[in-house]
């Protein structure tokens, strides 16, 4: 019998990238992992916004709406 | 994190504000910082009509619904630029814009360049020499026209856009790091009809941050253009929003900062009208009657009738 790998990541989206990151992490460290600035994102999993202290779990899908625009 | 008011989980923590604010609380939060503006500066009031510049945008659709909420009398203005470059930017921003209309019970009108003028704005620009490189110079210069146009027409007490304070500190690190003095004098919330062909313009975000926007939009689910203008990339705006933000999480409420200090600085006389090196060249453009600086005819006439 063969037993399902356990999780470790996390996915994260931003507009066409996606990066895969180890759970365990805040958001706010998880941005900063990635060299994106928190300021500049809004980070929601499941459609509800997150705040930078939460945890990302293993499995997430996280979202990040990019918050700057403009020519 | 919790919410400020209710003690429940937050959907947004604001370092600038040190405030962490549940979804109802800050859609709430919102609505009051619109309306302090707003009375702050003396936009506008209560009888007036007010004419909203949408894009379809995340800000002047939350403007729009921000306004309507508020009790504002407020109809849209939708321009169509003609700017499809493979992905139909306009026909999806038109889109947004005319569903947002449409769900509100909104009135929209919507001008369509290339219907109107014959040309789109990436054709003007190709045949300007302003828009030999990219097409935003023309673009700038066709919207304030239009949006002029229409606002005086339909006889509006305003005209509002959905400039946030992220806009609003770019473009005065843009127009500092340059020292535009012309620019530094027109730079404010709220723009006087104080010349014959004029309306009254005011901005209503102008102290609320670019993420309050996108967080107010996400958080009321209004559907917004999410792409970008495919001629803004390496924008000189998207550079210094960017530069201000690296600013701004190194020093929290460095923006505003930067933004509300300098209208401060201008109340107090720093930027005098005197210093405005066009002041002295403005009159009503012969053919359409709006002011212009240009010798003879407003630049957007001259252009259409290339």
């Amino acid at each position: 019998m063969t037993q399902a790998p356990i999780v470790t990541t996390a996915t994260v989206q931003a507009r066409q990238k996606t990066y895969e990151v180890r759970a365990g992490m805040t958001v706010r460290d998880t941005l900063l992992r990635l060299q994106l600035n928190p300021e500049s994102y809004l980070a929601t999993r499941q459609g509800m916004m997150l705040t930078d202290d939460e945890i990302v779990h293993p499995g997430d899908v996280i979202r990040l709406v990019a918050v700057i625009s403009g020519g | 994190m919790k919410c400020r008011k209710c003690g429940q989980k937050a959907a947004i923590n604001m370092r600038q504000h040190k405030l962490s604010l549940c979804s109802e609380h800050f859609l709430e939060w919102v609505l009051q910082q619109v309306e302090k503006t707003i009375q702050k500066y003396h936009m506008f009031s209560a009888s007036d009509r007010i004419l909203v510049a949408v894009s379809g945008g995340k800000d002047s659709l939350s403007l729009w619904d921000i306004l309507q909420r508020l009790g504002y009398t407020t109809d849209g203005l939708y321009i169509h630029l003609g700017i499809e470059e493979g992905i139909g930017y306009s026909a999806e921003s038109e889109r947004l814009a005319r569903q947002f209309a449409s769900a509100n019970g909104l009135a929209l009108q919507v001008v369509n360049v290339p219907e109107e003028y014959g040309k789109s704005i990436p054709e003007y620009a190709r045949m300007s020499l302003r828009g030999q490189d990219k097409p935003c110079s023309v673009c700038g210069i066709a919207k304030r026209h239009i949006l002029n146009r229409v606002a005086r027409e339909g006889g509006y007490g305003a005209l509002v856009t959905g400039h946030n304070l992220d806009d609003e500190s770019a473009a005065l690190f843009s127009n500092t790091l340059n020292w535009l003095p012309g620019y530094l004098v027109r730079q404010a919330p709220v723009l006087e009809a104080d010349r014959p062909g004029l309306v009254r313009k005011a901005k209503p975000l102008v102290r609320m941050y670019e993420r309050e926007m996108a967080a107010y939009a996400l958080l009321r689910g209004i559907e917004y253009v999410y792409a970008e203008c495919p001629f803004s990339t390496g924008s000189n705006t998207i550079l210094y929003k960017e530069l201000l933000d690296k600013l701004e999480f190194e020093r929290p409420s460095a923006k505003m900062n930067f933004y509300l200090s300098f209208l401060q600085a201008r109340q107090n006389g720093l930027f005098t009208p005197q210093a405005d090196p066009d002041l002295e060249k403005l009159h009503p453009c012969p053919t359409c009657g709006q002011v212009t600086s240009a010798p003879g005819e407003c630049t957007f006439c001259r252009m259409v009738a290339q």
